[in-house]
């Protein structure tokens, strides 16, 4: 018989519980430089082929009948515990992939939302793929140099999120401050779950 | 289970797309649905039959002498995702490895799970 449930008697085999945060956001908002600046483990590539069975279920505006595409993920591993190991997946840049991000949210904590203040627009679609699904997130702005500093709450404004949605400043090449818009994330996602308990 | 030969989803052009494919003797379809990407994979200690496994099934019980996700094992084998889940479901059924997946709700709904991911990222 093939043991789905992992631990053999003795927990002699033990086999972490997975959990995932999303980094999502537009193009060049820096999602891969957060992924690199607090995994454990050099970014991992992987890629997931998108077959006419994967067309099917998903409008992809573009692609020939006969034509398999790509979709890339970079994702980091930080080992939380010999028990607890958290994923960080970064959005494939083409944003036409949802059934990707649909799997890559599904049962995640919630999502980081990257932000560069001087394309704001550039992170809508994925503000509004979370919002919709009603999954956890918060707004990291990115703080590129040479980008003019705006204040939490014009930024707030400018994307229209709801006040009870953190939105943290950082700078996703910085670890500690990575780490900062991880935390904020994780203690949102438990506020909501107390919000509802 | 074979396609016929005028279902190959790919041409000529997919080139590279062949190795990866003859892996897997032309099968695409995951056979185990609780394959994810964060799925954690743990190889028994020895195979039941080595003999009967290919080069990549034994690569990924190499692999897989500590969990790994599905996605890790993907990477390190450098094959697209489909094609490593097939080549686990194949080792599922066999009994070689063992997995946990993750919790299929929408939400992590468990307050001690997120209370030790806290602690562990304040951590790093």
């Amino acid at each position: 018989m093939v043991s789905v449930e992992s631990e053999r008697p003795g927990g002699e085999l033990l086999v972490p519980t997975p959990v995932k945060i999303v980094i999502a956001g537009g193009f060049g908002t820096g999602k891969t430089t957060m992924v690199n600046s607090v995994s454990e483990i050099p970014p991992l590539h992987t890629e997931e082929l998108l077959t006419e069975a994967g067309v099917g279920v998903d409008d992809v505006v573009g692609l020939e009948q006969k034509e398999t595409t790509t979709v890339a993920l970079d994702f980091g591993r930080i080992t939380i515990n010999p028990e607890v190991v958290l994923y960080l997946f970064g959005t494939p840049g083409q944003n036409r992939f949802w059934f990707m991000w649909d799997e890559l949210a599904y049962g995640a904590i919630g999502a980081v939302i990257l932000v560069d203040t001087r394309r704001l627009d550039s992170s809508f679609p994925s503000i509004d793929f979370f919002e919709r699904r009603g999954i956890p997130f918060v707004i990291g702005v990115n703080c590129f140099e040479g980008s003019h500093r705006y204040e939490v709450d014009e930024v707030r404004r400018a994307l229209d999120v709801d006040d009870a949605i953190p939105v943290v400043l950082c700078d996703a090449r910085d670890r500690e401050s990575s780490k900062t818009v991880l935390v904020s994330l994780i203690q949102h996602t438990m506020d909501r779950l107390d919000a509802t308990v | 289970m074979k396609s016929g030969r005028g279902d190959w989803w790919y041409d000529e052009a997919a080139g590279p797309l062949v190795r990866p494919y003859a892996m897997v003797r032309g099968r695409t379809r995951p056979l185990r649905p609780e394959l994810h990407l964060v799925t954690q994979v743990r190889a028994m200690p020895s195979p039941s039959d080595p003999d009967a496994l290919s080069v990549e099934h034994l690569e990924i019980m190499e692999l897989c002498r500590r969990p790994l996700s599905v996605a890790e094992v993907a990477a390190y084998l450098d094959v697209p995702l489909v094609v490593v889940k097939v080549l686990l479901s194949d080792l599922i059924q066999r009994g070689d490895v063992v997995i946990r997946d993750p919790s299929r709700v929408p939400v992590v709904p468990d307050r001690n799970l997120l209370q030790a991911v806290l602690d562990g990222v304040r951590g790093i």
